[in-house]
């Protein structure tokens, strides 16, 4: 057993969902208890979805066990076929029902139905959501695709000359984290440099369209999560060569540009040049200079930290402090990018832990999901949500895609935003004193969004936002019932340094953006020293010491 | 309205039909049809029910009781179902955590023991405070048989008396959204102190007091005097402390709230204990209680100034204080709580509602609704009827609505659809889809997370009702 308080991944038949919801035409029966439904809401609510999910329950009872539940799961699918008259159906369990062992897909077979019917075997005690969409994706396209698959020896046929190199876009899906505006931007993208878009998949996407996949020279893996799966089985089986570069981030989206040049035959250069993004001017323009060495944790899900740790180190100039994501099954890719960025890979799906690590780093800013959300509140730390899982405040009403060009002013925008304070910066850095910056008064236009205290949400003075900015200090973290960063993990440990009255003022002349990462340091120069009593010398020689770093 | 007319009469509380009737009429309304008291007919339906697990209840009881926590042995389902239900409003750390069975649970039962000794040893140690542990069992918990009671004894013994560890079922296959609360209060009421005088819990055996503890369970015999108001169900704080005010003038008392806000400070009960109920879906921890000697006061339930009036009235009446006494010391607080409803009498009267099954709590909000404000009430759905409890309730309710028990989802909202009431009363799952097809709807939870009951808060309750429609005719777009 594990002790869980958030989770970053459903179980797998709800990624079964997203697939079976993003797509038209197709019904899922999954046999699962009442209340399993709960699972409706995350698209009608979290997504604002006009329309419930295609997925019919059994909602089993206790009653039910004793007697035919296998019953109960075949009327539920000739009722869902009678109903609303897919052109495929998903049949499969939840996890209560794995247990029962009813063998769905088999029962589901066993109608007779004059449509496709694709059984979904997800173990629920061992894979995760997003496991649960990348095979329910991957047997779905197999099972609609195969039969207009060529001979095994036969060569891909060449393009007729004049057609216009075709793709697919593979892997946006529904409750995906900004799918909607990154499968637009990347269609614009690739027809703007005249690469046909001729299915997006499962995003909008039929069981017809997917039964012709086949047809488009090349496919364009999106979300590796989802799509890598089907997509490798495309390439054996079509022989249609995938384009894997993920296009966040102005070098991303060029390598991703030049990749697709080399599979569609087009010329690469001419490509990258008419891309247009603001991302690159904005990042060299002198106010930009504040941004220098921002030290910046990144977790998510694999693709997504990966892929913002390149724009945060190579576009916007931040120092990356932590990587990590929660997702193993491509923890390989994360370990490797770790390794180019100098910093320990966190593969886990633990929230403590994740945590534990942040505090540790002592970040100026986050980009998490919304879990990373709830540390950097309690941490005091400006967070940014790079990927899911998602809240509703990730499908934002404006256009707002993380790919592309256009992503990339996203990025830019959404990152900078809670550091932005230019000449302002240094006027509080001289000026700590002046009433109205007040020691702990945040940035006007951040009150918002750091609602961490109520203290803070629902009051204006600086006294009553203290307790949110001051959380960043290890020993006054609110919460009881995280574990304080423990000293024996140093390597001094022996020695607890205290501060002084005078050098515990002082450090609350530092900006409170940096003074978190001040208090660390001057910690850790203590012990390395053997100071046991922390003066305002010992915070200075700290500072010297490290560098301001 | 298309409402089939009663065939075979069912016995009230009878178990719903086997699942082998569900598929076999094309119509929902052949499902099964029953009478309550002979007037109206119930449909009694099996099906997809779109509803909450009694896992759900956790939500709210881990904020009532601000010294328990609630571990949930579920699968990752149910962590993410708390998560998803309750993640969105939660701006603090909860007070409940899920241990997820693993595949290395499922294969080796045997040490399922130890791997629930480690998890809580952890979260003990995290939080200190806890007074009372909940082990909640859940679908995969109960489906595999891990038997939470004894487990919950051993650590209860293993804690030495300084947390109390109790056990109940939130799963799925046994309880539907509120009845959660129910299955968890029911689960402490054995722990309960019998009150001064009292003799030790279940003195009296269980045969002398009918299973709803009412006294007609028990013609002939005279009752115990009253001791003491034990009022059952969660309600707000706040609520609670206007109650406490009223039955102090009443000079009706002791009372005592269950549960309370505290767990680790149960209420004593025993015989002379008179049971309100303030939610209507505590019916089981109503029949421990009974077992324990407390009698019930039939009563409506305290929604709406006529509903509390009511709902004071049988209590004050246990205390021989009379009905004129009870509009006297409340007859501002009437004045108040009518004033407020009638501000939204404009917007509600004369407009239909029709209610999906969710909480219990339906059928009282639609007699509400249909008294108070004038609403017509097309369809009542409950996910469970209790006809003792509700038979009040079902008296009052004006028209002839057609009430509904249990669910098939699809078939109900094809009613729905043939209703085209003006609002739908429904879950989450269902609000934005008929918002999209052009009906405005309430959600149903919002009306077990906001403070609705009593008379400074019966405006409060018809706002909520008049706000999707009035929004619906604010908008430009």
């Amino acid at each position: 057993m594990e002790l869980t308080i958030w989770t970053y991944e459903g179980p797998p038949h709800v990624g079964a969902m997203r697939i079976a919801t993003a797509m038209k035409g197709v019904h899922y029966v999954l046999h699962a208890p009442q209340g399993d439904t709960y699972a409706d809401l995350l698209f009608t609510m979290i997504e604002r979805r006009d329309h419930r999910p295609p997925v019919t329950y059994t909602t089993f009872q206790a009653q039910d066990l004793g007697g035919d539940t296998a019953e109960l799961l075949k009327t539920a699918v000739r009722e869902a076929h009678e109903r609303f008259k897919p052109d495929v159906m998903l049949v499969g369990a939840s996890c209560t029902a794995e247990l029962i062992q009813d063998n769905p897909g088999g029962l589901a077979e066993s109608l007779g139905l004059p449509i496709p019917v694709v059984p979904l075997e997800l173990p629920a005690y061992q894979r995760k959501e997003n496991w649960g969409a990348s095979e329910t994706f991957y047997q779905l396209v197999r099972a609609l695709a195969a039969p207009h698959a060529p001979p095994p020896a036969e060569p891909r046929p060449e393009r007729p000359a004049g057609q216009a190199p075709s793709c697919n876009l593979l892997g946006p899906t529904a409750l995906g984290f900004r799918h909607r505006d990154d499968t637009a931007e990347i269609r614009r993208l690739l027809e703007a440099v005249g690469v046909e878009v001729r299915v997006v998949a499962p995003l909008g996407a039929t069981a017809h369209e997917l039964a012709r996949l086949g047809e488009a020279d090349f496919n364009v893996v999106l979300y590796p999560e989802v799509a890598h799966a089907a997509a490798s089985w495309l390439k054996r089986t079509f022989k249609q060569p995938m384009v894997t570069t993920v296009p966040i981030g102005v070098g991303a989206t060029r390598d991703f540009l030049r990749e697709v040049a080399g599979v569609a035959g087009l010329e690469a250069d001419s490509l990258v040049e008419r891309m247009h993004t603001q991302l690159p001017w904005y990042s060299r323009s002198v106010d930009s200079n504040y941004l220098t060495g921002k030290r910046v944790f990144i977790f998510g899900d694999a693709t997504h930290a990966v892929a913002a740790a390149r724009v945060a180190r190579d576009e916007m100039g931040f120092e990356v402090v932590g990587l990590g994501a929660y997702n193993r099954e491509f923890a390989r890719e994360v370990r490797a990018a770790a390794k180019e960025y100098g910093v320990e890979p966190l593969i886990t799906d633990d929230y403590l832990e994740v945590e534990e690590a942040i505090r540790e780093a002592a970040p100026e800013l986050i980009l998490g999901t919304q879990m990373e959300r709830h540390i950097a509140k309690r941490l005091g730390i400006f967070c940014q949500v790079i990927s899911a899982p998602v809240h509703v405040q990730d499908f934002p009403a404006r256009y707002s895609p993380l790919m592309g060009p256009e992503g990339a002013n996203v990025l830019f925008d959404s990152w900078v935003h809670p550091l932005m304070m230019g000449l302002e910066e240094h006027l509080l850095g001289m000026f700590q004193e002046d009433f109205e910056f007040g020691n702990d008064t945040l940035p006007s236009h951040l009150r918002a969004e750091v609602p961490n205290d109520p203290a803070t949400a629902n009051g204006g003075s600086p006294a009553g936002s203290a307790p949110a900015i001051t959380a960043a200090e290890p020993g006054a973290s609110a919460d009881s019932a995280v574990p304080e960063s423990d000293p024996a993990a140093e390597p001094d440990g022996d020695i607890d340094p205290e501060w002084n009255a005078e050098a515990e003022k002082e450090l609350g002349k530092i900006p409170f953006f940096v003074r978190g990462k001040a208090r660390r340091n001057t910690e850790r120069f203590a012990r390395e020293q053997g100071v046991v009593e922390i003066s305002v010398d010992t915070l200075y020689e700290a500072k010297a010491h490290f560098g301001g770093r | 309205m298309n409402r089939s007319t009663p065939s075979t009469p069912t016995i009230p509380g009878c178990a719903s039909p086997p699942a082998g009737t569900r598929d076999g009429a094309g119509s929902g309304l052949a499902n099964g049809t029953g009478a309550t008291n002979g007037e109206l007919p119930v449909l009694k339906e099996r099906g997809q029910r779109e509803v909450f697990c009694g896992l759900t209840g956790i939500i709210w009881l881990h904020r009532k009781m601000q010294d328990a926590f609630f571990l949930i042995i579920g699968s990752r389902t149910c962590a993410h179902l708390m998560q998803s239900a309750a993640g969105v409003m939660i701006f603090a750390e909860p007070r409940f955590g899920t241990a997820i069975i693993e595949e290395k649970d499922l294969a080796g039962m045997a040490d399922a023991n130890e791997e629930l000794d480690r998890v809580v040893t952890r979260l003990l140690d995290r939080r200190p405070e806890i007074r009372t542990l909940f082990l909640v069992g859940s679908c995969p918990s109960e489906v595999i048989k891990l038997d939470l009671a004894r487990a919950a004894q051993r650590l209860d013994t293993e804690a030495g008396g300084e947390v109390r560890v109790l056990s109940y079922s939130g799963s799925g296959i046994e309880t539907t959204f509120t009845q959660g609360e129910d299955t968890c209060l029911t689960s402490m009421v054995p722990h309960m102190p019998p009150h001064a005088g009292a003799e030790p819990s279940a003195s009296r055996p269980g045969g002398t007091i009918g299973s709803t503890g009412t006294r007609e369970a028990e013609p002939g015999t005279a009752p115990a005097p009253p001791t003491s108001l034990l009022v059952v169900g969660t309600i707000a704080d706040v609520v609670e402390d206007q109650f406490q005010r009223i039955f102090g003038k009443l000079g009706v008392g002791p009372v005592h709230f269950f549960p309370p806000r505290r767990s680790a400070e149960l209420p004593p009960i025993g015989p002379g204990t008179r049971m309100l109920m303030a939610q209507p879906w505590v019916n089981d921890t109503m029949a421990a209680l009974a077992q324990r000697g407390c009698e019930r006061i039939d009563a409506p339930f305290p929604f709406g100034v006529e509903g509390t009036t009511e709902w004071l009235v049988a209590a004050a009446a246990e205390w021989g204080v009379g009905r004129e006494r009870v509009l006297e010391v409340t007859a501002a607080a009437r004045e108040r709580g009518r004033r407020a409803v009638a501000r939204h009498r404009a917007t509600l009267e004369d407009r239909s509602i029709f209610f999906f099954p969710d909480s219990q709590i339906e059928i009282p909000l639609a007699r509400f609704l249909g008294r108070e404000l004038g609403m017509r009430l097309l369809e009542v759905g409950t996910p469970f009827l209790h006809r003792g409890h509700m038979a009040r309730e079902l008296a009052l309710l004006p028209g002839t609505p057609r009430l509904s028990e249990g669910q098939h989802v699809d078939r109900q909202l094809d009613r729905c659809r043939a209703d085209q009431p003006d609002l739908v009363v429904c879950g989450l799952g269902l609000a934005n889809p008929l918002e999209a097809e052009g009906l405005s709807t309430k959600w149903a939870i919002e009306l077990v997370f906001t403070p609705i009951h009593g008379y400074e808060q019966a405006g409060d309750l018809a706002e909520l009702f008049a706000r999707p429609l009035v929004r619906r005719e604010l908008l430009e777009v």
